[in-house]
């Protein structure tokens, strides 16, 4: 199924590029979208256990369950304010 | 400038605006905070702050630090403003600004939401410094 995920910050930049249309297998969860990106994208695996997720513009865990469409961020810790 | 509750811009931060919007009758204190660029961090000298975001998430987050203040503070309302892109020493990052009917709401939940928002928002600041540049918080 085809998603977008949605690069930030030191992965945005040690991949060149701010999103990613990926097609990933049916059932996937955030966590082992990942982990198949990060097969064609070894940089995506440098932000490992720190990485959070957010779908669909909101937080989520690791176990989220994805759906074609949906959009995959993976949040670095963040530094707001 | 907009003069929206909760707003992400690349533009200068004017406090004044933050604490415009949330002002009403029957709120007698106003606290707000003021984010600056500090010249120093952990030992080293800061140039230059450079702040990135998740644009379509954070103005959500905002709104929802704002739902999460009101319901433990009795606040009348909260505005949250925060700015992206390259910021120098002294320029304004962020402004949260909470009217109540008294202070000490007031100054509690505006306490709350920089803390929150400092833990949930989705925005990320790269250090520049006379040695270089690294992601905060993003390190080994």
């Amino acid at each position: 199924m085809r998603i977008i995920v949605r690069l930030f910050a030191s992965q945005r930049e040690a991949l060149g590029r701010s999103s990613i249309d990926a097609d990933v297998p049916d059932g996937s969860t955030a966590a082992s979208a990942l982990t198949f990106l990060a097969r064609a994208y070894p940089a995506l695996s440098a932000g490992g256990a720190t990485l959070a997720f957010a779908v669909n513009r909101e937080h989520a865990s690791s176990a989220a369950v994805l759906h074609e469409g949906d959009e995959l961020a993976l949040l670095p810790p963040v530094a707001g304010g | 400038m907009s003069t929206r509750h909760f707003v992400l811009t690349n533009e200068p931060l004017d406090e004044h605006l933050a604490t415009q919007v949330i002002s009403h009758d029957g709120a007698g204190g106003v606290v707000t905070f003021v984010g600056k660029v500090r010249d120093e961090a952990r030992g080293h000298k800061v140039t230059l702050l450079e702040y990135e975001a998740y644009p379509e998430m954070v103005e959500r987050v905002f709104s929802d630090i704002a739902a999460e203040a009101r319901k433990q503070f009795p606040i009348t309302d909260i505005a949250i403003h925060h700015r992206v892109g390259a910021l120098e020493v002294g320029d304004v990052s962020v402004v949260i600004a909470v009217s109540a009917p008294h202070r000490a709401a007031a100054f509690d939940a505006c306490r709350y939401a920089i803390d929150r928002l400092k833990h949930i928002a989705p925005i990320w600041k790269k250090e520049h410094t006379p040695d270089g540049a690294v992601w905060v918080d993003d390190r080994p």
